[in-house]
């Protein structure tokens, strides 16, 4: 048995509040640059709504992830010929329109405007290429159902569900989703890249571009059937979220999870059996995926898979991240967690727990209880319209798992009811979900509470390492202390230097900032000398050289 | 005049090769990044799925063409019993329509990148010597093509230019054979060597990067932590 480990995320979708920090702090961190001004590796949908880009979820369009070919997987654009048949213009490609096109204002004219009777105003220009223009659509234009029934329209879920239940389910609610790239057990834009630029990184699973080896074919920009890789316009190359892989090496959060106003992102190692992929990603029946995909993951606490985790170059910390993960527990522990759109058969790892509180919500607003475990369970079954909407979203259409997934959260809400009021506690409750009491308040904990050294488990990053038989020391000999390539002790990479407090500038070339901290690069931790100028009148000690 | 045909016929050629051969290396080798297409489809997609193709396999053809043309000599097609008038008419057909393909692929691309303001903000400096030289050579091989279709002045390039091109790679430029040509093959024979001068500095470059390793590559790729090292892809297939 082979096992690999994967770095993987669940969102829980009940806390979401659509407040974009996600998506702000990440684009101030990787695409707040000339070439990916329309380019939003995060972002929070409004569903039901037609998502960015629009209608990405229609693959009869744009042709992205998998399909079976006489049992066989190919990517649903087409095979290794048919790619490079299409290389001069990929038939598949989102333009700008179907993204938006991204504006700036001319602020300047507010204050060259001339003297005159009315108030400058600020006047839209393409960041593009810089002419006047029209804002008629936006990262977000439809946020909180904005723009009515009309743009609700083009949802491709909602076009698959009948007419009834589309009129219906716009009254009904409407939940967010906050969508970054799902780095994939089988990713289908690593598959379509000719170039073989993209690739899947073997010690944590993270999906990157190697922008070196890119030549802008486009490929996976229409390969991935999520649409989250993006094309630079203005150097050529594909760009995509590298799950803040520098972040997530030192054992830190990415920068969406970190800033995360509902703290319902969850971090964590999912341990699995490469060769499991393959086969589990072509079952025959698109609701079996689902299940297929829970097939593949390896249990950390079986003393087997330790021993094969071992002998696959996997870390001892890491298989104790894999028992203590957060992600681990949502979706094999508890089966709270849901694939995103698992049909695609790219076997995604960012997984959602899907939203009670609109059942909720109608429940209350239908006269009852909204809290009564009796009338909950009744409401999940009997509510099929969201139902069946969050099922196309999470599980190829099949209510079963979304159901069962509900009614566990709504029999821990129901039980932590009962233990808030002080009231008689009903251990059928738990029973009906199968879980245990301890059970639904480890869930609750995790859920409700969410602390931040529980939700997220990150172990720091290693290199799978080659053995030394000679014995020699492993390493270049100019790495040691004095040689040209000195790195820290014990390799070349150490991760607690990412949180160290930076040290003062002693060489400071300008003698008013000579012993002062960069603050661009001060991480917010501790007090390290020098972040303060010193108080008038101290002696200036200069350091020794 | 002997000077002037000695440097542009024997001496050019080489010179150009070094350009394109030691240009392409040290872009390469410092400017890997800078190997791209810089597709413009992101702004207009309706054209380019016409012209795109258009030109990339009618040049393609002409690329094919120019193989058979230069460096099959008349000798070996003779053995093969393919008479001149067939040899002609073939190359008249077959290799005009490539080049008329081309040439209407080349100015769709043009029009659409002067009349799209993102596409025109987005063209280079580069760019902007590179493209007339290309519709020049373009045009001047097509009126080659085109002036061998006129009967009585009819000039047998494989007896000339193509005797000239060989004798370059045997180290022994022939000049007269090049200098007997007719203008117009002189001239396109000029723009091309401009071109390959140009090419490793410009988006040319990326005709060298040719996916063709994709064929046989497994679907998905793994790679290490830190290393460049490529893994063959075992989950699927």
């Amino acid at each position: 048995m082979r096992v690999m480990a994967q770095v993987a995320m669940v969102m829980n979708l009940d806390k979401c509040i659509g407040c974009h920090t996600c998506s702000v702090t990440c684009k101030q961190t990787w695409t707040n640059r000339t070439g990916t001004e329309y380019a939003w590796f995060n972002n929070v949908e409004t569903r039901p709504g037609q998502g960015y880009p629009r209608g990405h979820e229609d693959q009869e369009k744009w042709k992205g992830g998998w399909r079976l070919k006489g049992g066989r997987l190919v990517p649903r654009s087409g095979g290794r010929a048919r790619r490079l048949a299409r290389l001069f213009a990929n038939p598949e490609l989102p333009t700008l329109d179907d993204y938006y096109q991204p504006w700036t204002y001319d602020y300047e004219n507010l204050t060259t405007a001339p003297l005159g009777d009315d108030v400058p105003t600020a006047p839209p220009r393409s960041a593009i290429d810089g002419h006047p223009t029209a804002i008629t659509w936006g990262p977000n234009w439809d946020d909180d159902l904005g723009g009515g029934p009309e743009q609700l329209a083009a949802d491709p879920l909602l076009a698959r569900m009948s007419e009834r239940v589309r009129l219906d389910y716009e009254r009904a609610f409407m939940f967010y989703l906050p969508r970054i790239c799902e780095h994939c057990l089988n990713p289908s834009c690593v598959a379509v890249c000719p170039s073989g630029a993209l690739y899947k990184r073997v010690e944590d699973g993270i999906v990157l571009v190697d922008q070196d080896r890119c030549r802008g074919w486009r490929m996976c920009v229409s390969g991935c059937p999520y649409k989250k890789v993006y094309f630079n316009h203005a150097i050529g190359k594909a760009e995509k979220c590298t799950f803040c892989y520098p972040r997530i090496e030192a054992g830190d959060p990415t920068v969406c999870s970190e800033t995360c106003v509902g703290r319902l992102r969850y971090l964590g190692v999912m341990l699995y059996d490469p060769d499991k992929v393959g086969a589990a990603a072509s079952v025959t029946d698109e609701k079996d995926l689902y299940e297929a995909q829970l097939g593949c993951f390896l249990d950390p606490e079986d003393p087997e898979v330790a021993r094969a985790a071992q002998a696959s170059g996997i870390p001892h910390d890491w298989v104790e991240a894999a028992r203590r993960s957060p992600v681990g527990a949502l979706i094999t522990r508890y089966r709270v967690a849901l694939p995103l759109h698992p049909e695609y058969r790219t076997m995604p790892m960012v997984w959602y727990v899907p939203p009670l509180s609109p059942v909720v919500d109608a429940l209350t607003g239908s006269g009852h209880d909204g809290e009564d475990p009796a009338a909950l369970f009744g409401a999940i079954d009997t509510l099929r319209i969201p139902l069946g909407y969050l099922a196309e979203l999470f599980t190829a259409g099949d209510p079963g798992p979304v159901e069962a997934a509900l009614c566990r959260l709504a029999a821990m809400r129901s039980h932590m009811r009962r233990v808030n009021l002080g009231e008689e506690q009903d251990p059928r409750i738990a029973g009906a979900v199968g879980l245990d009491e301890p059970g639904i308040l480890e869930l609750y904990r995790l859920l409700a509470l969410a602390k931040y050294e529980e939700r997220y488990v990150i172990p720091t990053a290693y290199t799978g390492s080659v053995p030394d038989p000679g014995g020699t020391g492993a390493g270049c000999s100019l790495d040691g202390v004095g040689g040209p390539g000195m790195m820290p002790e014990g390799g070349g990479f150490d991760p607690d230097s990412f949180h160290a407090p930076p040290a003062a500038d002693a060489a400071g070339t300008s003698t008013s900032l000579r012993g002062r901290v960069n603050l661009l690069n001060w991480n917010g931790k501790g007090r390290p000398d020098g972040l303060f100028p010193r108080a008038r009148g101290t002696v200036r000690t200069e350091p020794e050289l | 005049m002997k000077h002037l045909h000695t440097a542009l016929w024997g001496v050019l050629p080489y010179l150009t090769l070094v350009v394109l051969v030691a240009g392409t290396a040290w872009r390469y080798h410092y400017d890997r990044f800078g190997f791209t297409t810089r597709s413009s489809q992101l702004h207009e997609s309706r054209l380019l799925r016409v012209a795109g193709p258009l030109f990339h396999y009618g040049l393609l053809f002409v690329i094919a063409g120019h193989v058979a043309g230069l460096l099959v000599p008349e000798s070996l097609t003779d053995r093969l019993h393919v008479g001149e008038r067939v040899y002609h008419a073939n190359a008249l057909i077959a290799g005009g329509t490539a080049g008329l393909a081309t040439l209407a692929g080349l100015a769709l691309l043009l029009y659409r990148r002067v009349r799209t303001p993102a596409i025109r903000a987005a063209t280079s400096r580069s760019d902007r010597v590179v493209y007339p030289v290309l519709a020049t050579v373009v045009l001047a091989g097509l009126t080659a093509t085109a002036s061998g279709a006129t009967a009585g002045s009819a000039y047998d390039y494989r007896l000339g230019v193509s005797v000239w091109f060989r004798s370059l790679f045997a180290l022994d430029p022939d000049v007269t054979a090049m200098a007997g040509a007719p203008l117009v093959y002189r001239l396109h024979a000029l723009l091309a060597m401009a071109l390959f001068a140009l090419w490793p500095f410009t988006r040319l470059v990326h005709a060298f990067t040719v996916p063709l390793g994709y064929l046989v590559r497994p679907y998905v790729v793994y790679r290490h932590r830190g290393r460049g090292e490529v893994r063959a892809g075992r989950p699927v297939r």
